[in-house]
């Protein structure tokens, strides 16, 4: 078989031109695939990594009247609506893989901060200790929420980056100004920053409110000052860090349970905590991102069939052009199967060959893709052994009629041909 | 007797009709016996070969072949009959260009499923015996016609088959290099391979102890029946007068024109 092997290696070497000629169908069809499905893989992943975990595997539980999450932008709260204690967060911490539990209160496109003349309309959040933890902020100028500011309602606040260049010109230092929230002076102490940064991809209005919520900037202040500016404390939201992205739905379900159960919300009441399903949702998008690129896989495909076609033709070319060696070596011995697999491992030879090749070209374009539009390939590697099995098995099948032919000829007339 | 057709029929169709190429061949040969057929084209000397080569099957009758019938053979029976009993050698060589002398001999080893290292040492000594030990790696573009032929009868050789089967071993050559050859013939004739020759050429087909004539599909009588008996050790071209009856009744004269071994087995080169 090795001595078949290293013939058909010879063959495809004595005609190299008509050699590449007929790997490049393989080549390109191979090269498609590989490319497509590393950039579909990569796509995945970031997916996956970025918008869901959003770099910290948050998992948001929201409470929900009926079908419908509250939301305090324009909505008063809702009757019976409580805030959690401290025994539902400890309650929390002890689910599997969950590692900080934060509890926080928000409003979006608050109307009614300023500073100087300036207005800002993003989002303002209530915040306990845990909250930049769990998202990955950190202080980048100025300081951090202390314990005294928790226990002596101190009207201090926090900006990240958007909020100040809302709020203020360039010229200015925000530390040590003071901002006014529903009439109150608060205090800037500091400027937050998130540590890992991500383009969200937007593909819903959900999405869409998620995304201009952040970016229409924040501004958090102690959790404990809320009732000074609201006439209710809102029912609180909570997040969870999941220990992977995988744990995530876990993480919330199991979460959203603990809460309901904590609170006495039964199965039946108008009033209970869910977790978003972020995963449900990117793999939502991650089956669009496949599903379009699955049929670039079929075009691909028919390129590896066109190929296939032309194995095939450059096969019963060499037939022909062999007769007389085939009639000789059938004269001298040669049984039927001994032929077939000759012309069969050259065949196979070749596809392989214009397989590996592919591979190699395929994961060149890959790279030359995620550089080009900067978005990430994964190279996968079953997808390489696949490929590379997938057209000798080409090679196979294309090969076997040439070489079915090439067996069956008569000795005689394949000796007395010119 | 090594070889033993009885009674051997081949017809071919041909559109409606059927052609009956050979019509009652009986040939029988012994063990070191070296024999020439001949016969005008058409006559069917070549479909007589390729039965005798067992590459094809006769519509009736019975073909022995070392004591074993041959005559209802499958492809794959015949090709290891031909891998282990017959070495062929063409008017065309028929060598592998792509392939070295040694590697072409060592072929048939290969389907006869020979290790390759014995391959290789059966195969330099079959290339030395026929003179070219010192081509083992020429391709056949490098080699003179002679010395291709040569190779071929190596190749021919190399599996010590029971009957060495030449059809117009040299027809492709000039008289120099054919004489060469058939001298090669001599000697492994001599050394007791079986030979049998098809020929059209009269000077080549002297060179056998017997000669049979074949016309439309039949053997006329064209034995030279003396030699047949003869010790080995001794080659005679002689070759008396015989009258080989023809089909149609008549008398065809067989020649006696001398052969002579003018060359003294100097190299094509």
């Amino acid at each position: 078989m090795i001595e078949n092997i290293a013939l058909a290696f010879q063959g495809v070497w004595s005609h190299k031109l008509r050699s590449c000629l007929t790997m490049l169908g393989i080549i390109i069809g191979i090269a498609s695939i590989i490319s497509i499905v590393s950039t579909i893989k990569g796509t995945n992943e970031q997916i996956k990594e970025n918008l869901i975990g959003a770099g910290n595997n948050a998992v948001k539980i929201q409470l929900y009247q009926g079908e419908e999450p509250c939301d305090f932008s324009w909505n008063s709260v809702p009757d019976g609506a409580l805030p959690l204690t401290e025994d539902i967060r400890e309650d929390l911490l002890g689910v599997k893989d969950v590692e900080e539990v934060s509890f926080f209160l928000s409003r979006n496109y608050v109307e009614n901060v300023f500073y100087q003349n300036l207005a800002f309309n993003g989002s303002l959040y209530g915040i306990d200790s845990h909250y930049f933890d769990v998202y990955g902020y950190y202080v980048q100028w100025g300081r951090g929420f202390t314990e005294q500011d928790y226990s002596t309602y101190r009207k201090v606040c926090l900006l990240d980056h958007t909020a100040v260049s809302t709020l203020y010109s360039n010229d200015v230092n925000p530390i040590g100004t003071t901002i006014e929230i529903w009439g109150e002076p608060f205090t800037v102490i500091g400027i937050v920053d998130q540590a890992s940064a991500f383009e969200p991809v937007i593909n819903s209005m959900q999405d869409y409110n998620t995304y201009m919520q952040n970016t229409s900037g924040q501004i958090f202040v102690p959790d404990t000052v809320w009732g000074m500016l609201y006439r209710f404390d809102e029912p609180q939201q909570v997040v969870l860090r999941a220990a992977n992205t995988d744990a995530m739905t876990n993480v919330g379900n199991r979460g959203a349970e603990v809460i309901n159960e904590g609170m006495g919300n039964g199965e039946d009441s108008e009033l209970r905590y869910k977790s978003e399903n972020l995963l449900e949702q990117a793999k939502q998008l991650q089956d669009l991102s496949a599903s379009t690129n699955q049929q670039l896989i079929w075009i691909a495909s028919i390129s590896l069939l066109v190929g296939g076609i032309g194995v095939m033709n450059i096969m019963l070319v060499s037939v022909t052009e062999r007769t007389r060696e085939i009639g000789l070596k059938k004269a001298i011995g040669a049984k039927k199967r001994k032929i077939r697999l000759q012309f069969l491992t050259e065949a196979a030879v070749l596809t392989s060959l214009g397989g590996i090749i592919g591979v190699i070209a395929g994961i060149g374009m890959a790279t030359i893709i995620s550089r080009v539009t900067s978005t990430p390939t994964a190279i996968s590697v079953p997808a390489i052994l696949v490929s590379v099995i997938f057209s000798m098995v080409i090679g196979i099948i294309f090969g076997l009629f040439p070489a079915i032919k090439a067996a069956n000829l008569n000795p005689i007339e394949a000796l007395r041909h010119e | 007797m090594i070889l033993e057709l009885k009674n051997i029929y081949k017809d071919y169709p041909q559109g409606k009709l059927t052609v009956h190429v050979l019509k009652d061949i009986s040939l029988e040969v012994e063990e070191g016996d070296y024999i020439a057929i001949m016969g005008p084209s058409g006559s069917g000397k070549t479909t007589l070969m390729n039965l005798i080569g067992c590459l094809d099957v006769p519509t009736s009758g019975s073909y022995y072949l070392a004591g074993k019938d041959m005559s209802r053979l499958s492809d794959n029976q015949m090709a290891e009959i031909r891998n282990q009993y017959i070495g062929f050698v063409f008017q065309t060589f028929n060598l592998l260009p792509k392939l070295s002398a040694l590697d072409n001999v060592a072929l048939p080893l290969l389907y006869a499923g020979v290790k390759k290292k014995e391959r290789r040492a059966r195969a330099e000594e079959a290339l030395r015996k026929v003179g070219l030990g010192d081509r083992l790696e020429f391709r056949s573009n490098q080699l003179s016609g002679g010395q291709c032929q040569r190779v071929a009868i190596a190749r021919a050789m190399v599996g010590n088959p029971k009957i060495l089967l030449a059809d117009e071993p040299t027809g492709a050559l000039d008289t120099k290099s054919g004489d060469q050859i058939m001298e090669l013939f001599q000697q492994l004739n001599e050394e007791g391979v079986t030979i049998v020759m098809i020929t059209h050429e009269p000077d080549i087909a002297r060179c056998a102890r017997k000669i049979y004539h074949i016309r439309d599909g039949e053997f006329s009588k064209g034995n030279s029946g003396e030699f047949g008996n003869e010790d080995n050790g001794e080659f005679s071209n002689e070759e008396n007068g015989e009258f080989s009856i023809e089909e149609s009744g008549e008398f065809v004269k067989e020649d006696s024109s001398e052969f002579n071994k003018e060359d003294s087995g100097e190299a094509a080169e």
